[in-house]
């Protein structure tokens, strides 16, 4: 934000940055080699503004990915206010996964609403049959593993233990305390 | 082609800008004519200390006269949840988070800059607003946050510290006048401690209202931000009628308590109607309401 939109007060939502994404199979392909199975399935977090606007751009994008082969897309939303939609692959391909979650993302994009975007997450299942879920945040354009423990409680030894398995692969988002906990998100409960 | 539905509000930008401009005037003219002066001098060093110290301290300093505790997340985990979204969405560095235990319906924002600041909201607003409303007051205040409002409103309402300082006890250091520029010249004493008071009078009362003016300006800012950040614009105007009707139902006493805080709260402590419009810190409900519609309207167009 530069002087003068401070003066004027114009500070206005960040943009999201989409292309990182596209670096996710590198990751998974490590978070493999270290025992944890990509589920097929990912989400997109993004805040619910109000009006059908985005609701209408939520339809068309689940259209095309459903005309997609062997993709399904379901929709729920959280108590705070937010949506998510997860797209599952029965092949479990995380490239055509990425390409699925980024039509969504573009496709909110274009309308408007990338500053409406929160985070997405990739389900994983560790080596010790727990979820995990490695997610990327849109404003910072970083990852960072999450690892329920059941109840509301993180596995915080494993998820240092990832951030040095990706650390090559994906930038890690350097700051802990933007590490946040997303506790009953689909796929990762 | 990535479009943002973001719009600037360009007549209010131009209107802040105006303000802003006409504070920078009456700065440069007010400082031409303390220089005449050694007392000016020393007013100005003192009044500049203390607009520091009030800056610099501003968060602890503020959440210690509303005896607003901080909270870490395991006290108040979905207040410091939703603030945590807002963040990430935001993309902000996350604030202090504190509460103050008291009936009126309040929140408020301060801090020097976004990494020293502090959100606070009191437990009479929590009572009253539900999730939805409270997250839409939080942008709010976090848009106060990012848009740097005590920083912005510290240097503003300098001026009007300093030309009150002078009116007010300009009058015992009267002899200091005495000398001008030139000590051993006493007869044209009298004269420039009267231009001084004088102008310092017309400097406070024209700064008073461009003050408010700004501060006006600013609190329609941060409803705009706050509600392109939740994309829930009418939970904010909800949460507004909500408050502002409460508002006059408050005892006095607690409203006396926290005048000097109005400046930065969400809806304004004192709701007497016979202030004028041009004198209140915060716009009036209805202006703020239209905004909001306007806001409402511009993020559910289609196509």
């Amino acid at each position: 934000m530069g002087f003068l939109d401070g003066i004027l007060g114009r500070s206005k939502p960040p943009e999201a940055d989409l292309d990182v994404l596209f670096s996710v199979p590198q990751a998974v392909i490590s978070l493999q080699l270290e025992g944890f199975m990509p589920s097929g399935s990912g989400s997109v977090c993004f805040r619910d503004v109000e009006g059908q606007a985005d609701d209408a751009v939520m339809a068309d994008a689940e259209k095309i990915i459903t005309s997609s082969t062997g993709s399904t897309v379901s929709r729920s939303d959280d108590r705070f206010g937010f949506h998510w939609l997860t797209v599952t692959r029965a092949d479990a391909d995380v490239s055509g996964l990425t390409a699925d979650l980024h039509a969504v993302n573009s496709s909110l994009t274009d309308a408007g609403f990338g500053t409406s975007l929160l985070c997405s997450t990739f389900a994983f299942t560790t080596p010790a049959g727990k979820p995990f879920g490695l997610v990327y945040l849109y404003k910072r354009g970083t990852f960072y593993p999450f690892a329920p423990d059941g109840g509301e409680r993180r596995d915080n030894a494993l998820e240092l233990q990832v951030r040095g398995v990706i650390a090559g692969d994906v930038p890690v988002e350097p700051d802990l305390a933007k590490w946040l906990a997303i506790w009953g998100a689909p796929g990762l409960a | 082609m990535a479009r943002s539905r973001f719009r600037t509000d360009r007549g209010l930008s131009l209107r802040m800008g105006g303000v802003s401009l006409g504070l920078g005037a009456l700065y440069l003219l007010f400082a031409a004519v303390l220089y005449q002066t050694p007392l000016g001098a020393v007013g100005f060093v003192v009044v500049l200390a203390m607009a520091w110290g009030q800056w610099y301290f501003s968060d602890s300093l503020a959440l210690k006269s509303m005896r607003a505790q901080v909270v870490e997340p395991h006290q108040a985990p979905e207040l410091h949840a939703m603030i945590d979204r807002l963040c990430a969405l935001a993309d902000m560095p996350k604030p202090r988070v504190a509460i103050a235990v008291t009936d009126m319906p309040n929140a408020f924002a301060t801090g020097r800059t976004p990494n020293h600041s502090a959100v606070c909201v009191t437990t009479g607003i929590m009572q009253r607003l539900d999730a939805d409303e409270l997250e839409g007051v939080l942008a709010h205040e976090l848009s106060h946050v990012a848009n740097r409002d005590v920083t912005v409103m510290t240097v503003a309402s300098s001026i009007g510290l300093l030309a009150g300082f002078i009116t007010r006890y300009g009058m015992y250091f009267g002899g200091m006048f005495s000398g001008g520029r030139d000590r051993n010249n006493n007869s044209n004493g009298g004269p420039a401690f009267i231009v001084v008071f004088l102008v310092s009078l017309v400097v406070y009362a024209v700064s008073f209202v461009l003050i408010r003016g700004l501060s006006r300006y600013r609190e329609l800012s941060a409803d705009r931000s706050g509600a392109y950040m939740t994309g829930r614009p009418s939970k904010l105007s909800s949460a507004l009628v909500k408050i502002s009707g409460d508002m006059s139902r408050i005892p006095n006493s607690d409203l006396r308590e926290s005048q000097a805080m109005s400046a930065f709260f969400f809806a304004p402590a004192i709701s007497r109607e016979s202030i004028g419009a041009l004198f209140s810190t915060h716009p009036p409900l209805q202006q703020r309401l239209d905004q909001l519609a306007k806001v409402s309207a511009e993020l559910s167009e289609q196509g």
